[in-house]
């Protein structure tokens, strides 16, 4: 037997909440839009003016290809660009290292391990600013404690630390290392807690021992992690320049200008506004191009349904 | 003697002790499986044995060889994990060949060994695969694969079988017995799921709060249950304890109480005799009710059905025996239509009697 069923109701067009999502996304998408894409936008526009401050920007003379092509050719460009590559190179080899090898030292319930790590994370917690302000004075030739007691302890004659190129680029690696080795410390410890401890105990049982627990499962089991924290000591890298410029200013010489730096200066020291623009259009083709790079070598997004 | 042998073991975690003291001895090729409830010490105790776990004090012996401060790796085991814990970013073939790799074993025995186990396992298909490519039961054999490979001396089992559908873990119940004869290999088994012990071991140890209540063969452990523990933990569903009372009337003892009187049978008369109190436990298994008196050892009951469950070949009773909650399953043919109220017959030679103080069988 059938029972008589009441007549279908036609199936809703839109179901209801259908815009609700869009509703979510609608104040991120208006900060994206406004605070990112509308800069990089005019930094795009801007590269193709000979644009100064003070002057309106519609009284600015077209100049097309020009400043890009004053910067192909600029070896200040390449020098800055090569200043900031061996930079990167050092800093990020150095914390990756660093950063990995402390957080698998304390990654073990010891005794302390507690107070170790939220000492490790407190470089962190300060401004660059005053990073930049605190080390200034911590390596001054003439009042700074690093000179005091290298020469109290170890009988070294005092350097002049900001003023030799070497000595300069030495000190801005070494800072950006005392700043950033916890952030790679604080992900791959998060990352290292979160792996199963059943399949590390079976690496144990099938007879890996420390290092290769380290090398063949703990660290490939946390590759997306340390992808992303890769990613982003890269893009600070490029972006940059609060430390220089007040530890430094980017002197002596180019020694320690980092590429945003001398956008930065092109920019608002010798007033060069569309020329700033162009370099900054690379920057953001560099940056740009690395991230694409990385996250197509290995996509943390996609791996991460692994852990 | 060869096997694994646990002698005066004991665990603690600072001032909390999981295991007081437990001694055991495993023959070689033996099937054992450990069960009991969450927290009574079952896995810390397959944990000691595979070295992931340091003992607090005693001994513990595998293969004649004091294995008790021995890393892991060098205990001659292997061990399947709830988890499977296979390492995600390596292929089956990889996974399973890992720890022959770390030993440096020759090329061609690892192709060998990876050829026989991933044939017996129906995982030859696969073997390019990495595990989230695999369903729940594919994960659950490469494990299992993983440990097969190295060919030890004693397979660990810790609750392999829990993350597994209840097909699915019925079937692979099946395997394991079959792998079990295949390899004939000590095995020790994990679970808190008294079937998978009913099932599958040779002999079972039966523990709660780090004690071992009963060792033996499932034969054993379901019929001469030690102590009321044992008796309620294993058999499904589990058995019903009722306060009782001995007294006799003409030569013969009986076990009565509020709604019932129950003759005792000649297999407890003994015992009976020998127990200096009359108070009494009365353990009544479900299975032994039914609905009609098939010898002469069936007694009527008058049962107040609840509820009754409809399972195909019994139908599971809620039911009131006197006050007393009780559950009785009873077999019922294609017809029969859902049980109520009624007078119903139990087998009185099953009937099982506990001291009330001591817990412990009569």
């Amino acid at each position: 037997m059938t029972a008589e069923l009441p007549a279908p109701v036609a199936k809703p067009r839109f179901e209801s909440g259908f815009l609700t999502p869009y509703a979510f996304i609608t104040p991120a998408l208006l900060v994206m839009l406004g605070g990112l894409l509308y800069p990089v936008i005019m930094a795009f526009y801007l590269s193709f003016y000979d644009w100064e401050i003070g002057r309106d920007l519609e009284d600015a003379p077209f100049v097309g290809m020009t400043n890009f092509a004053r910067m192909m050719t600029d070896p200040q460009v390449w020098e800055v660009l090569w200043v900031t590559i061996r930079f990167g190179f050092w800093t990020i080899t150095i914390e990756m290292t660093l950063g990995v090898a402390l957080a698998l030292l304390l990654e073990k319930p010891i005794r302390g391990a507690s107070v170790f790590r939220t000492i490790f994370i407190l470089p962190l917690m300060v401004s660059p600013v005053v990073v930049g302000l605190i080390w200034r004075y911590l390596f001054d030739a003439r009042i700074g404690w690093i000179n005091y007691y290298l020469g109290a302890w170890f009988g070294i004659e005092p350097q002049v630390w900001l003023g030799d190129a070497q000595l300069a680029f030495f000190a801005i690696v070494f800072t950006d290392i005392w700043q950033w080795t916890p952030f790679i410390f604080i992900i791959v410890i998060a990352g290292l807690q979160a792996l199963p401890s059943e399949v590390v105990e079976a690496s144990t049982i099938d007879g890996a021992n420390w290092y290769q627990q380290i090398f063949l499962v703990k660290l490939p089991m946390i590759k997306s992690i340390l992808v992303i924290a890769l990613l982003m000591r890269l893009i600070d890298v490029f972006r940059g320049m609060e430390v220089m410029l007040i530890m430094t200013g980017g002197g002596p010489g180019r020694s320690t200008e980092l590429l945003s730096l001398h956008i930065y200066n092109r920019a608002f020291e010798t007033q060069q506004l569309g020329y700033a623009s162009a370099i900054s259009v690379l920057l953001i083709a560099i940056v740009f191009g690395i991230s694409t790079l990385i996250l197509t070598m290995a996509n943390p997004m996609k791996s991460r349904a692994d852990v | 003697m060869s096997g694994v042998s646990l002698r005066n073991v004991s665990k603690s975690y600072g001032d909390v002790t999981v295991i007081p003291d437990l001694s055991l001895d495993i023959a070689e090729g033996e099937f054992v499986v450990f069960v009991g409830p969450s927290g009574c010490g079952k896995s810390t105790t397959l944990r000691m044995i595979a070295g992931l776990e340091k003992v607090t004090s005693g001994q513990i012996v595998i293969g004649d060889r004091d294995v008790t401060w021995v890393k892991p790796k060098e205990r001659d085991i292997a061990m399947v994990f709830q988890s499977y814990a296979l390492y995600p970013h390596m292929n089956v073939a990889e996974n399973m060949s890992f720890a022959l790799r770390l030993a440096k074993r020759p090329k061609a025995e690892i192709e060998e060994r990876l050829r026989v186990a991933a044939d017996m396992l129906e995982l030859t298909p696969y073997l390019d695969r990495k595990p989230k490519d695999l369903s729940g039961g594919q994960r659950q054999r490469v494990a299992m694969g993983r440990s097969i490979v190295r060919d030890a001396y004693v397979f660990l089992f810790d609750e392999p079988l829990s993350n597994l559908d209840a097909k699915l873990r019925s079937s692979m119940r099946t395997e394991l017995a079959l792998l079990h004869k295949k390899l004939d290999r000590t095995m020790v088994y994990v679970t808190h799921d008294q079937i998978e012990a009913m099932t599958m071991a040779d002999r079972i140890v039966i523990m709660k709060d780090g004690h071992i209540q009963q060792v033996g063969s499932p034969k054993d452990v379901y019929n001469t249950p030690r102590n009321t523990f044992v008796a309620t933990f294993m058999g499904s569903p589990s058995m019903t304890l009722i306060p009782a009372e001995l007294s006799d009337d003409g030569g013969t003892t009986f076990v009565s109480g509020d709604g019932f009187r129950l003759p005792v049978p000649d297999r407890l008369k003994e015992a009976v005799r020998n127990s200096a109190r009359r108070q009494v436990t009365l353990g009544l298994r479900p299975e032994h009710f039914a609905a009609e008196a098939r010898t002469n050892n069936f007694a009527p009951v008058d049962l107040t059905v609840k509820v009754s469950e409809y399972v195909g070949s019994s139908q599971y009773l809620a039911a009131q025996l006197g006050p007393h909650a009780i559950t009785a399953a009873v077999e019922v043919g294609p017809e029969a239509d859902l049980l109520t109220d009624g007078t119903y017959h139990f087998d009185t030679s099953r009937m099982y009697l506990f001291d009330t103080q001591t817990e412990q069988a009569l």
